[in-house]
């Protein structure tokens, strides 16, 4: 889109705002724009988030991620991969490490699975 | 642990700081603002701005006068280290934060932005390092040595973007970062990574940042550089700014620790201070909660250092004019190579020599509060309000990217309709987000967003694991190499004979050990094309190899043309066979005072030929400046532009035991011509045996002095100490020989 600067015509309801007033509106405005990111970022997740959580657990990044592919090949995922490890490693009776380490191998899964 | 420490007058041993790596734990965590001190008395002055002095510095040239004073100035000083090479940057590290730098920022290898995960190990980087676990840990691991060498913390710093983004700020909070950059918006529109999953993982990484108590940078800065006009995109700028710090408060980030990485955006022969000024201080109004990351101008830089040091030393204008809590430097050869050792330094100098000679400035001078400077301003400010509406009436952020309405090359609302637009179903990453589940859980510290740990029956997410690596760390899993042929241990072993401390061989060295860089200048008296090839000719005839033109500048368009080259020498030099001379010695005052109240001594000294310069030749011979009468030497000064044969005669006249000849001018090395015609004439007259002749100057070397009949030369930085050393021996020398 090309559009000529019509800034004078544009400005007219901000001309009367004072420079406090002007500020408050551009925050106000930020607030509203970023509002609904922050909204999806508190719902969703994402392979690095899940990673990320992973790694925390005391996986190396390279366990990290083949545990999460593994969740989102079999549709677990939006459980939580961490989720996922944790469930399999209390139905088995295994260390957080252990469980998580038994994926890695491609074993499990399916145990792990029928927990959700 | 090794017991490894640093040696003030040893080279870091970069070997040692890469042993017992997997059990190193960093040994704090945050940011470190500089300290001020109230009207800080260094040497002879008082600074106004200036913080904690340092332990152990390189001052700037001139401290010499004045007791090696380092003085401070207040804001962060960052200097970006990133050769490629991790191993090589640990000893630029070292030399830029002995130069002034608290706050180093590795840039990243290019393309990791699109790598999915972590990378480990140590490949070599392009226009950066891969950042790895390794290579974060080895260099905080030695920046904690080299803050204990220093005496202030030192912050490390690199990026947490990409698709990779969340992985990255676990590590960084596993390992001791203290600054990132974080900007979902980077990600979008440089990076094309899909804008939903970049503001997603946004909401960890962020949450990861508050945790670790980093300092947060943003990304705005980078439209300027891609802007092609880049003072029309600061409504914008504002906009971005705005978007990303809201964002980073909302998550949880103090805002004290959230930075606005701000440049001013134009560049001389623009009137840049005047086009740049309003648009620090509309920022400077809106974010004043918040803290400004000073970036310096490189959209405009060229191949001249000089000219991009002075467009630098203008931006710190602004500054100080305004705020800077971070001052960040860009070295001035960024606009012809991947920065260079010595210009991280010259950088890191610059920022310290502006800044403190700027110290108390804002104490005599004001800003105006009407007229041009507010209205343009208030005018920028409206501006970016309007930006705002209109990305609401649009639909919000991801309508406003898909209809291409940033990095426009308008200034808002004026459009060109050359912005970058993204779409939301498009970009790498795209279709990668997930919707939690309502029994979505994550066990781990620091996690944001829905976490469903109710179901487990607890209120702290990493209780359920018994701590995660955050109040772990000894669950962390250390990775050290995945490659064997591309890792620091191969690159390492291949210049092991040039690795210091202990290398018996030497090579030239501007990014990586061993390089064999070296930069050549040269003045051709012809146009530009003919200047280039001839460089590049000279160079082979030198037997340099990899010859590349840096730098060219016109002097006159068929006058002449200055060239800078580099070029690499392919031998290498052994150090046990370097003749070095050895450094002057000194006696003690009370040993030369002696020896003159034993034998008084009469000298004769003038500035020789033409030559009305007399300033060093005082600090040699006044009192006042530590020179010769101090120690009771009699002096007769002749003046200025002394013909040699009056200072001969004047030395027979008085009787002198020596003859003090200063030489500025060297022209057709009219220096040595006129040390080796009073040489002559002293023989001639048949008194050279009886008479010490010293000769001095900036150009003055005492070889050359020697050679051509003088007794000693002494060049820059000599002292009168130093001469009256000298002349006390010399005349002990001459009385043993009997010839006085």
């Amino acid at each position: 889109m090309k559009r000529a600067d019509d800034y004078q015509e544009r400005r007219a309801h901000l001309a009367g705002l004072s420079d406090a007033e002007l500020e408050q509106r551009f925050w106000a405005l930020a607030e509203q724009i970023t509002e609904p990111l922050l909204k999806m970022g508190y719902e969703y997740t994402s392979p690095s988030i899940e990673r990320s959580v992973l790694l925390r657990m005391g996986f190396s990044s390279i366990e990290a991620k083949q545990i999460v592919n593994g969740c989102i090949e079999r549709g677990l995922v939006a459980h939580g991969a961490g989720n996922v490890v944790y469930r399999l490693a209390k139905a088995k009776g295994m260390e957080i490490r252990e469980a998580g380490l038994a994926l890695c191998e491609d074993k499990l899964w399916d145990d792990a699975a029928a927990q959700f | 642990m090794s017991d490894y420490k640093l040696d003030p007058n040893k080279n870091i041993d970069v070997a040692e700081i890469l042993k017992d790596l997997e059990s190193y734990r960093p040994r704090r965590r945050g940011w470190h603002w500089r300290e001020p001190v109230e009207n800080l008395e260094m040497g002879p002055f008082t600074y106004r701005d200036c913080t904690a002095p340092l332990k152990d510095s390189v001052p700037l040239p001139p401290a010499h006068y004045f007791d090696n004073i380092d003085p401070q100035p207040a804001p962060v000083i960052t200097t970006e280290i990133a050769s490629g090479r991790f191993e090589d940057d640990i000893r630029r590290m070292r030399m830029g934060a002995h130069h002034g730098a608290d706050h180093i920022m590795v840039i990243r290898t290019a393309g990791q932005s699109h790598f999915d995960g972590l990378i480990e190990g140590t490949p070599q980087g392009m226009g950066g390092v891969p950042i790895t676990r390794k290579q974060v840990r080895a260099q905080r691991k030695a920046l904690d040595m080299i803050e204990d060498e220093v005496g202030r913390p030192i912050n490390y710093h690199s990026y947490v973007s990409g698709v990779a983004g969340p992985d990255i700020a676990v590590m960084f909070a596993e390992e001791g970062v203290n600054g990132v950059h974080q900007d979902p918006q980077y990600n979008v529109i440089y990076r094309n990574i899909n804008m939903a999953r970049s503001f997603v993982d946004a909401c960890e990484s962020k949450k990861l940042i508050q945790w670790a108590g980093m300092a947060q940078i943003d990304g705005a800065h980078n439209a300027n550089a891609t802007a092609r006009e880049a003072w029309k995109v600061m409504p914008e700028l504002m906009v971005q700014h705005g978007i990303n710090a809201i964002f980073s408060a909302k998550v949880g980030i103090d805002k004290k620790n959230i930075c606005l990485s701000t440049v001013p955006p134009t560049a001389t022969p623009a009137p840049c201070v005047y086009m740049d000024l309003p648009y620090a201080v509309a920022l400077r109004d809106l974010f004043h909660e918040y803290r400004m990351r000073a970036q310096m101008n490189t959209k405009y830089i060229e191949s001249s250092t000089r000219e991009a040091t002075v467009t630098h030393v203008l931006n710190m204008l602004i500054s100080k004019l305004t705020r800077a809590d971070i001052q960040s430097t860009i070295t001035p050869d960024e606009g012809r190579n991947v920065p260079w050792h010595i210009y991280n330094i010259e950088a890191c100098d610059t920022a310290k020599q502006a800044l403190v000679g700027m110290d108390g400035l804002m104490e005599m001078v004001e800003l105006k509060k009407d007229g041009y400077l507010r209205e343009k301003a208030r005018e920028l400010k409206e501006r970016a309000i309007l930006f705002m509406e209109e990305m609401l009436e649009q639909g919000g952020y991801f309508a406003a990217v898909e209809a291409g309405m940033f990095v426009d090359s308008g200034i808002y609302p004026e459009r060109n309709g050359d912005g970058i637009a993204r779409k939301l179903d498009g970009g790498i990453g795209v279709g990668t987000i997930y919707k939690r589940e309502a029994d979505y859980m994550a066990p781990v510290t620091a996690h944001y967003g829905y976490n469903n740990i109710a179901q487990y029956g607890a209120t702290n997410p990493s209780d359920l694991i018994g701590g995660c690596t955050l109040e772990c760390p000894e669950k962390i899993i250390y990775i050290d190499e995945l490659d064997e042929e591309d890792n620091c241990n191969v690159r390492m072993a291949e210049v092991k004979d040039f690795a210091q401390p202990n290398a018996k061989l030497i090579r030239p060295e501007m990014e990586w050990l061993a390089d064999g860089t070296v930069m050549l200048t040269m003045f051709f008296p012809v146009e530009k094309h003919v200047a280039e090839a001839a460089a590049l000719e000279c160079a082979k005839r030198m037997n340099l190899t990899d010859c590349e033109v840096i730098s060219k500048e016109i002097m006159h368009g068929a006058e002449g043309t200055r060239i800078e080259l580099k070029g690499k020498v392919p031998f290498a030099i052994e150090i046990d066979k370097l003749v070095i001379p050895e450094e002057p010695d000194v006696m003690s005052d009370a040993e030369i005072r002696a020896d003159i109240e034993r034998r008084p001594m009469r000298v004769v000294c003038g500035t020789v030929g033409e030559d009305e310069h007399s300033v060093g030749l005082r600090e040699i011979i006044d009192i006042k400046h530590g020179g010769i009468e101090k120690y009771g030497v009699e002096v007769h000064y002749l003046g200025t532009s002394v013909p040699p044969e009056k200072l001969v005669n004047a030395a027979v006249e008085v009787n002198a035991d020596a003859i003090l000849a200063s030489t500025i001018i060297s022209h057709d090395d009219i220096h040595y011509k006129n040390i080796a015609k009073i040489n002559r004439i002293a023989t001639e007259m048949g008194m050279r045996d009886k008479l010490i002749f010293v000769a001095g100057g900036t150009q003055v070397a005492s070889a050359q002095a020697r050679a051509n009949g003088a007794d000693e030369g002494f060049g820059r930085g000599s002292r009168g100490h130093h001469v009256a050393t000298f002349l006390v021996k010399k005349r002990r020398e001459m009385e043993a020989e009997g010839k006085i």
